[in-house]
């Protein structure tokens, strides 16, 4: 994107030293500064996973996720360059907003899932498409709308909300194990199932605000 | 020479950490503003205490009026105001609402406005553009006017320079209305450093900040404006949650409620049965006045004389409540639906903060307490609060802070597909910067071009959602419908505004096209705008070029510097004599103030140092294949 990294020989790409932009120094391919001259690098093709330093796996500690998350934000974002040069000001943006993708797709589940899915080279299509032969999942998720069409007190729609919350555990527990035994098969369908019932869920939310005004 | 003596004594900065102030260079205040629509308030904050600064009579609100004189020029505040009353036609005020807004926005608040609107002309953006003695004037140059007369208050009082500011909008405020905002500090010749929300910025002069972790609501009722915000801190960091408010519900309503409740006894009394304008005047003026002074006494008595004929009322307290009871329900109601949007209940709001001139009066603060269930935070005055915050968010940003605030887009960003859809590229309460992509495809044999409209809001249909852009894709290779594929990037920076680019992407030919919002001003029209308006422009102009230079000579020096300390023995002594006197004329150049002297010193210093940079990319090389690992900075931050 910067045109930093270099191609000068077959050495230096395996190696995964790049020269700093501002120093000229050798930098760590994918470093956020140079360790010599403190200067903010762009932020390079990393995955959003190694961003964060860590595994592509499913099983993430969310928590411990958003702490990194901030304490790499008061390194990066553009807040702490406002007085700096606009090139490293551009730098900082680009850090930030890659930081933040990674972020946001990282602490969802669902898009986690996805993401892992399109790590491995399959992106889940976002209606299923691929799947959509799969009867067990359709009844599933027009049972499911039947019960929210119906619903026509509060009591109705937070037992389906409670369905929905439940059956989203439940999904992702099945898709920790399905990753963890990289069961491609499966993770495609019930990342397929937890799109439905996040949908549904969202709908739920929607039915509930719009009820509560009506009463 | 010998090393000590040519090395300057220059220290690296830790990334993130201001830089050193560099030689002789004068380092100009960072203020705080708060561009209100009713008044506006300037405060500079130094060792993390802000001050709020006051015009000559001691006054900290500038009311947001500005007076045009027929040879255009301007004057602002308490001066313009009193001048609304005898020459109304030359006095612009409320232009806050006129920001980033188009004339069928405009439409909508027919009567309400008392701008007269210019009808569109040939060649000018979608901005609406008002007539003040004789003058056609955006709502952007009028705030610049604003924005000049305080950024004057400010430098006259601190005696210094003032260049820089973090400027607050409201929470809802589109990106065409940010973009106006930015634009008009542009005109007045300061430099935003960031654009903040009102209710952070109110937040952030709580010190809520200094660890107080959870939800936070500011509750804003201005003269004509009601909003809410849900705020939650963790972590040293600022996040908003949730946003809600009327754009037509304030103080205001109070003193029509007090105006036509004492219109209502006149009438009774003097048997009148038409109202004069004079006496809807003086109504107003006096509710005002009856609702001020009911803020801190029981009762009062209040005369109205119009036309000859004097009349008297009296109101208590409790019958002033009554009055405005519905209005101060309705926020409340408001605040209710925006709990709710964020799937929380009043009492996980650990505290609320009042913002606004019109939270003084008891009822309102009451009301809040009742409904949140906890004593409001009031002590900072509700109507420099939001100066106060920008003020040390500016102080913040130059000179370095612990909290970090990251703001989300307050309203979803998305393009119109077909049949008139909108399909959203960016949720609203989406962390900022952010940059996200789409791909669409031709819809038909050999199109060769695609109108891309950008538009904000939450709603499915367009014409339902605010139109912030339209730009055609050009040149893209006759294809059958469906192949290609045109990837729209949506950029959104710290300060919220938004670029939109496209590009297709089977070809590779790329076509980047930024756009500016429709309601905002065209390049030309700014670049002429600067032009006139600034005198010393040029000045201002080198100024900052020669700021520039010296920030990333300065920045260059520190990198060459650095470099020479870790791998300094890379160098014969000859060679190492000749970096380093290159340095030093470098160094001195940053001193002086002539940029291409400094220009040139970096050239020099770079190609003195070309070798060294080649030798070190070797021996980071070497060591990387021995296993010697490059250690990084992410991997001294988790060790801390």
């Amino acid at each position: 994107m910067h045109g930093q990294v270099e191609e000068k020989s077959d050495g230096q790409r395996k190696v995964g030293v790049v020269p700093c932009w501002s120093c000229k120094g050798p930098v760590r391919e994918g470093a956020a500064f140079c360790q010599t001259c403190k200067s903010v690098q762009p932020p390079g093709q990393v995955d959003h996973f190694a961003r964060f330093g860590l595994q592509a796996r499913f099983r993430v500690d969310v928590d411990a996720l958003e702490r990194q998350y901030f304490d790499l934000q008061r390194h990066l974002h553009p807040d702490r360059f406002v007085t700096r040069s606009s090139k490293e000001r551009a730098l900082s943006q680009l850090q930030a907003t890659s930081l933040n993708e990674a972020y946001e797709t990282l602490k969802d589940p669902l898009r986690r899932a996805d993401y892992l899915m399109h790590l491995h080279g399959t992106d889940v299509l976002p209606n299923g498409c691929n799947l959509v032969n799969d009867q067990e999942l359709l009844m599933e998720a027009m049972e499911m709308r039947e019960a929210l069409m119906e619903a026509d007190s509060m009591e109705a729609i937070d037992k389906v909300a409670k369905q929905a919350a439940n059956d989203i555990a439940d999904c992702i527990a099945a898709l920790e194990c399905a990753f963890a035994e990289k069961d491609w098969e499966t993770t495609c369908r019930l990342t397929t199932r937890l799109k439905y019932l996040t949908k549904m869920a969202d709908e739920t939310k929607a039915h509930r605000v719009k009820l509560k005004s009506m009463l | 020479m010998s090393e000590e003596e040519s090395l300057p004594l220059l220290q690296i900065t830790e990334p993130g950490a201001a830089p050193e102030e560099t030689g002789e260079v004068k380092k100009a205040v960072a203020v705080g503003i708060d561009l209100g629509t009713t008044n506006s308030v300037i405060a500079v904050s130094r060792d993390g205490t802000p001050k709020v600064l006051e015009d000559d009579m001691g006054e900290a609100l500038v009311p947001s009026v500005v007076a045009y004189a027929p040879d255009g020029s301007a004057i602002v505040g308490g001066l313009a105001k009193r001048l609304l009353l005898d020459r109304p036609e030359s006095v612009v005020s409320s232009i806050k609402r006129l920001m980033g807004r188009g004339p069928e926005d405009v439409r909508s608040l027919a009567g309400v406005m008392p701008f007269e609107i210019e009808p569109y002309q040939d060649g000018e953006t979608g901005m609406v553009r008002i007539k003040v003695m004789g003058h056609r004037k955006t709502p952007v140059e009028v705030s610049a006017d604003i924005l000049a007369a305080l950024k004057n208050l400010a430098e006259e009082e601190a005696g210094e320079q003032v260049e820089q500011a973090v400027i607050t909008v409201p929470a809802y405020f589109d990106d065409a209305a940010r973009t106006a905002t930015k634009d008009a500090a542009q005109l007045a010749g300061l430099e935003v450093l960031r654009l903040i929300n009102e209710p952070t910025a109110a937040a952030l002069a709580y010190g809520l900040d200094q660890g107080a972790e959870g939800l936070y609501a500011v509750y804003d009722l201005g003269g004509g404006t009601f909003d809410i915000s849900l705020l939650r801190m963790e972590k040293g960091v600022f996040q908003v949650k949730a946003t809600g408010g009327d754009a037509a519900l304030g103080g205001d309503d109070f003193d029509h409620a007090i105006a036509e409740h004492f219109l209502k006894e006149r009438a009774k009394t003097l048997g009148e049965a038409n109202l004069t304008r004079d006496e809807v005047k003086v109504s107003l003026m006096t509710g005002r006045l009856a609702k001020e002074c009911l803020t801190h006494e029981n009762s009062g008595q209040w005369v109205l004389e119009s036309d000859g004929q004097t009349s008297t009322h009296d109101l208590t307290r409790d019958e002033f409540e009554k009055l405005i009871e519905g209005y101060v329900d309705r926020t409340l109601e408001i605040c209710a639906h925006v709990l709710d949007d964020a799937e929380v209940t009043a009492s996980d709001v650990k505290g609320v903060v009042l913002v606004g001139g019109s939270t003084r009066v008891p009822l309102v603060r009451r009301k809040v307490e009742a409904f949140f269930g906890s004593e409001p935070l009031a002590n900072i005055d509700p109507d420099k609060v939001v100066a106060v915050g920008a003020s040390l968010q500016a102080e913040a940003l130059t000179v370095g802070s612990d909290t970090l605030l990251l703001d989300v887009t307050p309203l979803s960003l998305g393009l119109e597909t077909m049949g008139e859809m909108t399909e959203k590229v960016i949720h609203r309460n989406t962390p900022i910067p952010v940059a996200k992509a789409q791909e669409f495809t031709t819809y038909q044999d050999g199109q060769t071009a695609m109108m891309i409209h950008v538009v904000q809001g939450e709603r499915e249909m367009v014409d339902q959602c605010r139109s912030l852009a339209r730009f055609v894709l050009k040149g893209i290779p006759p294809m059958t419908a469906g192949a290609a594929r045109i990837r729209v990037t949506f950029q959104v920076d710290a300060d919220g505004l938004l670029t939109v680019s496209a590009r297709e992407e089977t070809t590779g030919v790329e076509q980047m096209v930024e756009v500016k919002p429709s309601y905002g001003l065209s390049e030309d029209e700014m670049a002429n705008m600067l032009r006139d308006s600034m005198v010393h422009a040029k000045d201002d102009i080198q100024d900052r070029l020669l700021a520039e230079s010296r920030v990333e000579a300065s920045r260059v020096l520190n990198a060459v510097i650095a470099a020479l300390q870790v791998d300094g023995d890379l160098l014969t002594g000859e060679e190492r004599a000749k970096v380093d006197s290159a340095v030093a004329v470098l160094d001195q150049a940053i001193k002086g103030s002539t940029r291409e002297e400094i220009d040139a010193a970096v050239d020099v210093l770079d190609k003195e140092t070309q070798e060294f940079a080649a030798r070190r990319m070797d021996r980071g090389i070497r060591d990387a294949l021995s296993g010697v690992g490059v250690d990084t900075l992410e991997e001294k931050i988790s060790e801390e």
